[in-house]
């Protein structure tokens, strides 16, 4: 088997790897109650199934400047997924999806009152 | 390689479409938003791995504009979410 044969089919598995990936996340949304374990399922393809599937196709395409563009990718991705999950959980948090009963610890129930911008819980 | 393509797309049309069922169907907005991540991820992916079985480079750069830009669309949408029964 020649190098060429076995990069291919490292590309193969990996890219297989991630759309597999993508494939549970698909399942999970379908199957999983709430939106907690929703989102929990949700960042198996924004991660590491793109970047399975970048690195194959890094494999497969193999010039400098094309792989600096899927660095780029992969990294922009992975400073942007944890800002939109930051923000659906918090509107999630405060809209009633994480109530106690899902929860085994709430640390910021305490604190809550100071986030939300309510007029009449200001006053009190 | 082919079988490894035609592989790739029946794993990532099945998962498409049932990231679309939720869509439809999802009690709350909040789970709409998440499905729509997901199929913005599985699209990044599927065109990335086009670009990847054709060995053509081109489509590339439509994925960093995807990886920057995709999440202030549910930002902006998680930010005026008001409370709603599921």
């Amino acid at each position: 088997m020649t190098i060429a044969g076995v990069l291919d089919a490292l590309a193969a598995a990996c890219m297989i790897a991630g759309a597999a990936l993508g494939l549970s996340a698909g399942v999970a949304l379908l199957r999983f109650p709430d939106l907690l374990s929703r989102m929990h399922a949700a960042t198996k393809p924004q991660v590491l199934g793109l970047v399975l599937i970048l690195t194959g196709c890094a494999i497969r395409i193999g010039t400098l400047v094309d792989i600096t563009t899927m660095l780029l990718i992969a990294l922009f991705q992975l400073a942007t997924a944890p800002v939109a999950a930051h923000m659906v959980g918090r509107a999630g948090y405060l809209d009633g999806h994480a109530s106690a009963d899902v929860l085994l610890a709430d640390e910021l129930a305490p604190d809550i009152h100071k986030f939300t911008d309510n007029s009449e819980e200001k006053t009190d | 390689m082919t079988v490894a393509a035609y592989a790739v797309a029946a794993l990532l049309a099945a998962a498409g479409a049932m990231t679309l069922i939720r869509i439809v169907r999802g009690p709350t907005t909040l789970d709409r938003i998440v499905a729509t991540d997901v199929l913005l991820a599985i699209t990044a992916s599927a065109i990335a791995a086009v670009a990847a079985f054709t060995r053509d480079p081109t489509s590339l750069p439509v994925l960093v504009v995807l990886a920057i830009l995709g999440f202030t669309g549910s930002v902006a949408v998680s930010r005026f979410i008001t409370r709603e029964k599921p």
